[in-house]
């Protein structure tokens, strides 16, 4: 027990009337467990990590925009991503001839799931995606800049002939979903990618599949 | 039994530098944290690898919790004054001034706006009694999109960040994106946590 003595010594100068000496020790044990439980109430009420955001751009949706202005994209270039209950990814290449759907896959969202399929498309369609894996270990060994890194992803990224993926959420999906799908976007560097209503065609599709 | 007697040590240790420990631990959390915000309901957002963190001020904030309902946070008290001003003439609705100060102190509500007026009398025992059902979305009566863009009119950089549960359905989250399309929000951020890419 800490103390801190004052007046012991002071006392022994008064009369010899007053012979008790009382010492003052204080402890201090109980300050410690305050001290310990203001750090507890701190610990538990409050949070030192800021939260993580996604950052997510939208097309702008002008209701004025003709046929023309609106972005085309090759059919054959796309790679069309259905999300629907229990996690499930269904997926689908348009077919080049005919410009229908052709056979669809069901998958999920683990590493062997649509990830696979997200990275071996884009590889085929765009040989030097795999830089970026090389260009991002040079960032960390700031032998490029943040600049200079983000310039070439961006080049290669807006590859022409690149994979573009389309992403359609069906009633059944969860939020969850969307954003793991988004994620794979990211792991996979996907230059291209929307987000678009789900359409009719597609939803008989998913009746028709046996998950 | 030992003639031998142990010579008795004294037992008396000093505190002093542990007080000193414990009290830099507190000033270190009260310097370096800051309170959670209370909200209405706990909403497990999903993962993902994105590293961005989130900007702390002039944030708009949806959560969509798993029973797809849309809660509503702004930050900025004087903002919040004038954005319960900017609602209550847009729907003929009248605050009288203790409703209001009652506002610009709430963090986060899910109410449409004409339970607003009762919900805001209540005290904090009350409010967490409430059950409130969210703010409307539906394209018969989207109040979402006035508070989203009365918002933006106080605040003009203002950001707006969606949190939502893992488990909310997939059609609210739709509805809450094409409310922020229409109202010309084509960039805005999902809340996520830190998941590492298992390559």
């Amino acid at each position: 027990m800490s103390d801190i003595e004052s007046g012991g010594g002071g006392g022994a100068h008064k009369g010899k009337k007053k012979g008790k000496k009382m010492s003052t020790r204080v402890d201090f044990t109980p300050m410690v467990d305050l001290g310990f439980l203001l750090i507890t109430f701190f610990m538990l009420t409050t949070s030192m990590n800021k939260p993580q955001t996604m950052e997510i751009n939208m097309p702008v949706k002008d209701k004025n925009l003709t046929e023309d202005q609106q972005t085309k994209v090759k059919a054959s270039q796309t790679l069309t991503v259905l999300l629907t209950k229990e996690n499930k990814v269904v997926y689908y290449f348009v077919d080049e001839k005919t410009g229908e759907p052709g056979l669809t896959t069901v998958t999920d969202y683990g590493k062997d799931g649509i990830r696979k399929v997200l990275l071996q498309e884009n590889k085929i369609r765009n040989a030097s995606v795999d830089s970026i894996g090389i260009y991002k270990g040079q960032l960390q060994t700031n032998k490029i800049t943040e600049e200079d890194f983000r310039a070439k992803v961006y080049a290669i990224k807006s590859f022409k002939d690149g994979l573009i993926v389309i992403i359609k959420a069906d009633d059944n999906s969860r939020y969850g979903n969307l954003v793991d799908i988004l994620d794979e976007m990211n792991i996979c560097n996907i230059g291209r990618y929307a987000i678009v209503d789900i359409t009719p065609i597609d939803l008989a599709l998913l009746s028709k599949t046996t998950l | 039994m030992s003639k031998v007697k142990v010579p008795r040590k004294s037992t008396v240790v000093d505190m002093t530098a542990m007080t000193d420990v414990a009290f830099l631990l507190l000033t270190f959390f009260m310097l370096a944290t800051k309170f959670k915000p209370d909200e209405p309901v706990t909403v497990t957002t999903p993962s993902s690898i994105s590293e961005i963190k989130l900007p702390e001020t002039d944030i708009l904030l949806l959560t969509i919790d798993k029973d797809s309902r849309v809660f509503f946070a702004m930050d900025g008290e004087a903002n919040r004054l004038e954005l319960l001003d900017k609602m209550a003439t847009k729907y003929q609705l009248t605050f009288n001034d203790k409703q209001k100060k009652e506002f610009s102190l709430l963090s986060s509500f899910g109410v449409p706006v004409k339970n607003l007026g009762q919900y805001l009398d209540l005290d904090s025992e009350g409010r967490k009694k409430f059950a409130q059902t969210g703010i409307p979305s539906d394209s018969t009566n989207n109040e979402l999109a006035d508070w989203v863009l009365q918002a933006r009119f106080t605040n003009k950089a203002l950001r707006v960040a969606v949190k939502g549960d893992q488990n909310a359905g997939f059609p609210v989250v739709k509805q809450v994106i094409a409310t922020l399309q229409d109202k010309k929000v084509d960039r805005f951020n999902f809340i996520t946590s830190l998941e590492k890419a298992e390559n």
